[in-house]
């Protein structure tokens, strides 16, 4: 499969050589493009040497961080320090302000609700109109499939299969990630569409949600951090001598 | 399928572990729709070749992914390496990936 890309790929970044064989296996899997979340504070050095290592194994780094704000607030002045710094910027939900905030700031990238609560994920029609008039879509994380069980597991399928028709209905668009912490839990993409199906997400669907919808959200955000962007629709196409000179 | 582990498992843990996640996922009659068998098990290279019906394909690749341990204690990944309708024209898919 082409553009392959899982957005959420937990290295842990102290330990050398579990990191190298996580990107290994991911590019055993066929991933093109992997998203790794770096610490907020974390220095240019770091995703530097990390993105040598990842090219070496023949994949794109693409840096992202996890915002978890206890406000909109909160959330508002982490997106004015981050947005700028890195590809991706994904919001883990976990009040309804939060997550209605989130859905409808053009700077955030990924909703995401963690709980298996049902009372504590906040994906519903209201938010999924907020979030289809923003740019905002919905991840799913298949790691925490793997890692629940029994009843649990069943709580979250429910929750997915409700979030995805949501989703569905109001095209938000839907990104499919492995939210990996260790080599265990990565799987190919043929696996992560099978998975999908667990909670009704078409085939087709899925398919776009590991390849497409991705790649269009990384393509969109490194438009706008490179250097010839100004702003919406207005870029720098030549730069010379002035046009009255 | 590609079964990454560190430690060795022989092929009749690893079709219980299998069984088992079907059952789980699916119940006892998602399970008889599955038609699952084993075909062969190569230990030295990890390939396990499973059969099912084409018809529940997506399920038992699905039970399959979703399983991360065997008798709660070895960590565990199935990988699917080829799917085929045939078996000489999945040997052939094999044989190509290892060339």
């Amino acid at each position: 499969m082409k553009n392959l890309i899982d957005l959420h790929l937990h290295l842990p970044l102290g330990k050398k050589e579990e990191t190298e064989d996580m990107l290994h296996v991911a590019s055993e899997l066929g991933y093109k493009s992997v998203g790794i979340p770096l610490p907020k504070r974390s220095r240019q050095d770091l995703t530097n040497d990390l993105r040598k290592v990842c090219i070496s194994h023949g994949l794109d780094l693409i840096t992202r961080v996890d915002l978890s704000p206890k406000s909109p607030k909160d959330l508002i002045r982490d997106l004015r320090q981050l947005r700028r710094r890195f590809e991706l910027v994904s919001v883990n939900c976990q009040s309804k302000a939060v997550a209605r905030q989130a859905a409808k700031d053009h700077r955030v990238d990924l909703l995401v609700f963690p709980s298996i609560n049902p009372r504590q994920r906040f994906f519903d029609l209201a938010e999924a109109r907020l979030a289809s008039q923003g740019l905002a879509a919905l991840e799913v994380e298949m790691a925490s499939l793997l890692r629940h069980c029994g009843s649990h597991r069943v709580r979250l399928i429910s929750c997915l299969r409700k979030e995805v028709a949501i989703a569905k209905r109001l095209k938000v668009p839907i990104v499919i990630s492995s939210n990996a912490h260790d080599i265990y839990e990565m799987r190919g993409s043929h696996e992560q569409i099978s998975l999908a199906t667990l909670f009704d997400l078409e085939s087709n669907l899925a398919r776009e949600a590991v390849t497409r919808v991705p790649m269009s959200i990384v393509k969109r955000n490194r438009e706008k951090l490179s250097p010839s962007y100004v702003a919406r629709g207005i870029r720098v196409v030549r730069r010379g001598k002035s046009c009255d000179e | 399928m590609h079964i990454d582990s560190v430690q060795h498992l022989d092929e009749k843990r690893l079709m219980k572990a299998i069984w088992g996640k079907v059952y789980q996922l699916f119940g006892e009659v998602g399970a008889s729709q599955t038609a699952l068998s084993k075909i062969d098990y190569n230990e030295e290279q990890a390939i396990l070749v499973i059969r099912c019906s084409h018809k529940r394909l997506e399920s038992t690749i699905a039970a399959t992914a979703a399983i991360t341990e065997v008798d709660d204690e070895a960590s565990i990944a199935l990988r699917v390496v080829a799917v085929s309708g045939t078996l000489k024209a999945l040997r052939n898919k094999l044989s190509k990936r290892q060339c």
